[in-house]
């Protein structure tokens, strides 16, 4: 192999200086939130100690954390089924190039690019207008929909680009019946890009604040529980809860992708050989 | 629209009769079109009738009236802020424009191996993953009056009160902005770069380009989709938020998204809708331009 140009050694020094600026702020929360019970929210540290983890369990005069916490989790499992159903069937469905499909796809785009806030205002106007009570799960969790589905569904566009017909012809001459074609060939080929539709669904409506604002009514999801706090607590037991959820997120992540690569794996040690001695 | 201009080519075998094939496909988007009316062309319709709407100061009544962009218009307020959300904009858009093209190009270009090259790439994207809310609270201890930038440069000796500005200004608003919003620029980037046939590269070298004509020349106009892609993203979504500038700035700053906010918080709706519309219009007529440069159908 050819030596590296110097060029290199720059760009990687500037690209460790990036992901320090990217983690650094991150990993300092999570220094702090182990701060000694007279610690503030800078350095320097005054003792070590668990003090304001414990905090987060025990008193619940910070706030509904576990109550919030758990409608996250429960809001983006929601969210996360849902969008992988929505987007598997969209992606079939802008397969058939059906008239019409134009239209939808430049709404999709719209509902990626739309500012949060025109989401949140109208879904909490529309709401409000019919008499009804904002809540997490019906339009928070329709707020948080249109945030992860285009996510969910360009990704299945990138899919089904590259997807090679003639797995489906082949089941289609074999007798398989439509829907045995998608149970049995197309979904399993897809498999592992699922998994990132589900990856984006979760985390994305896990940690989404400003489509939720307005639409959540009285019961806080986690990141609106903790944005409230940023205006009254002032102690480290805000890094506590910060490290806590990024390492949820992390843990989340972290099982996404190690099923992605067993995925692979399994894919590539028991897959057929079939067409590889023709080239 | 013609068949040509869909995003996704005809890549299932046709063997049904073509009515059908609209039937189902109708069947099939029918979730995702449900969605989408409900919970985003609802409330657009929504926004735009309510911004003709009246309201005294404890609610709100139909009407339609032209008073809310009357005094939309009428306000220097509302030109300033407008003036600050492009301000924002276009700096975060240099900065992540830079860093991310940088970083991209590094990975695509510099680093030699695939699994390098994923591992690196998934460095960059995982923040994506976590809450925007949270990194945003971990710079205060980088920024705050005795915060690690402000203790480091005191005992430098490189000033010697501490700086104020560093938390709760443009400047880390801008500092966030880019934080939170650089790997919307370094994913679409770094997926068109990996694109390049990579004996386009060595066939400027072989003419004899220095790296500099290669990069210019050769990856820079190769790479615009990616860079029109990320910066849609990073334009549209600095120019909606509200979030960010109401925390980073203390509240000092505005721009269009805290002005909604606001009004939000007074209960003066249709005032807010239609500041929505404005901004709605101003961030579509900004897209428009930029989608003249890219086609994003067949990035994908």
């Amino acid at each position: 192999m050819e030596p590296r140009p110097r060029s290199f050694y720059v760009l990687a020094t500037f690209f460790v200086l990036f992901l320090a600026f990217l983690y650094g702020p991150t990993i300092t929360i999570a220094i702090l939130s182990f701060q000694g019970p007279s610690g503030g929210l800078t350095f320097p540290m005054r003792g070590t100690s668990l003090h304001w983890f414990r905090d987060l369990f025990e008193q619940q005069a910070v706030g509904d954390i576990w109550g919030s916490f758990s409608r996250s989790l429960v809001l983006g499992l929601m969210v996360m089924v849902t969008t992988v159903v929505v987007s598997i069937m969209g992606g079939l469905a802008f397969r058939k190039r059906f008239a019409g499909s134009g239209v939808l796809f430049y709404l999709i785009i719209t509902s990626l690019v739309i500012p949060s806030i025109l989401v949140s205002l109208g879904v909490g106007l529309i709401w409000s207008q019919a008499g009804l009570n904002v809540h997490w799960s019906t339009s928070g969790f329709g707020a948080q929909l249109t945030w992860t589905l285009p996510f969910g569904l360009l990704i299945m566009f990138a899919v089904f680009n590259r997807f090679d017909p003639s797995f489906e012809e082949a089941a289609h001459d074999l007798g398989a019946s439509p829907w045995q074609t998608i149970r049995h060939v197309v979904l399993p080929i897809i498999a592992p890009s699922l998994i990132g539709v589900a990856l984006f669904g979760f985390t994305l409506s896990y940690d989404e604040f400003a489509r939720s604002l307005l639409t959540s009514g009285s019961y806080n999801t986690l990141p609106l529980e903790i944005f409230g706090m940023t205006t009254n607590v002032t102690t480290p037991v805000i890094f506590a809860l910060g490290t806590l959820t990024t390492l949820f997120s992390f843990i989340v992540i972290g099982i996404f992708l190690l099923i992605v690569w067993l995925t692979d794996r399994r894919r590539k040690r028991s897959g057929s050989d079939a067409g590889k001695g023709l080239v | 629209m013609t068949d040509q201009t869909l995003p996704i080519p005809a890549s299932e075998p046709a063997r049904r009769k073509p009515a059908s094939r609209h039937v189902i496909g109708w069947l099939q988007a029918a979730p995702l079109a449900l969605v989408l009316a409900v919970f985003l062309v609802a409330p657009i319709v929504m926004i735009v009738v309510v911004s003709f709407w009246g309201a005294t100061e404890f609610s709100i009544y139909p009407a339609f009236q032209f008073d809310n962009y009357a005094f939309l218009f009428g306000s220097d307020v509302t030109y300033r802020v407008f003036a600050n959300t492009f301000k924002y904009a276009l700096i975060t858009w240099i900065f992540t424009l830079l860093i991310g093209f940088t970083v991209a190009y590094f990975l695509a270009f510099h680093v030699r191996s695939l699994t390098w090259q994923i591992a690196l790439f998934l460095l960059c994207t995982i923040p994506f993953w976590t809450s925007n809310i949270i990194r945003m609270i971990s710079w205060i201890p980088f920024l705050g009056r005795e915060g690690l930038a402000n203790s480091t440069l005191l005992s430098w000796g490189v000033i010697d009160a501490p700086l104020e500005w560093l938390l709760f200004s443009d400047f880390s608003v801008i500092l966030a902005f880019v934080h939170l919003y650089t790997l919307f620029m370094v994913v679409p980037i770094f997926n068109t770069m990996m694109r390049i046939d990579k004996s386009l590269i060595e066939a400027a070298a072989d003419a004899g380009a220095t790296g500099w004509q290669t990069l210019w020349h050769v990856i820079i106009p190769l790479t615009k989709p990616g860079i029109m892609i990320g910066t849609i993203f990073v334009v549209t979504l600095v120019m909606g938020d509200f979030i960010t500038v109401r925390f980073m700035s203390g509240s000092q700053s505005a721009n269009v998204g805290r002005m909604i906010q606001n009004d939000v918080g007074l209960l003066q709706y249709p005032s807010a809708a239609a500041t929505a519309v404005i901004l709605l219009i101003t961030v579509l007529l900004v897209i428009g331009i930029l989608l003249r440069f890219v086609d994003i159908r067949k990035e994908l």
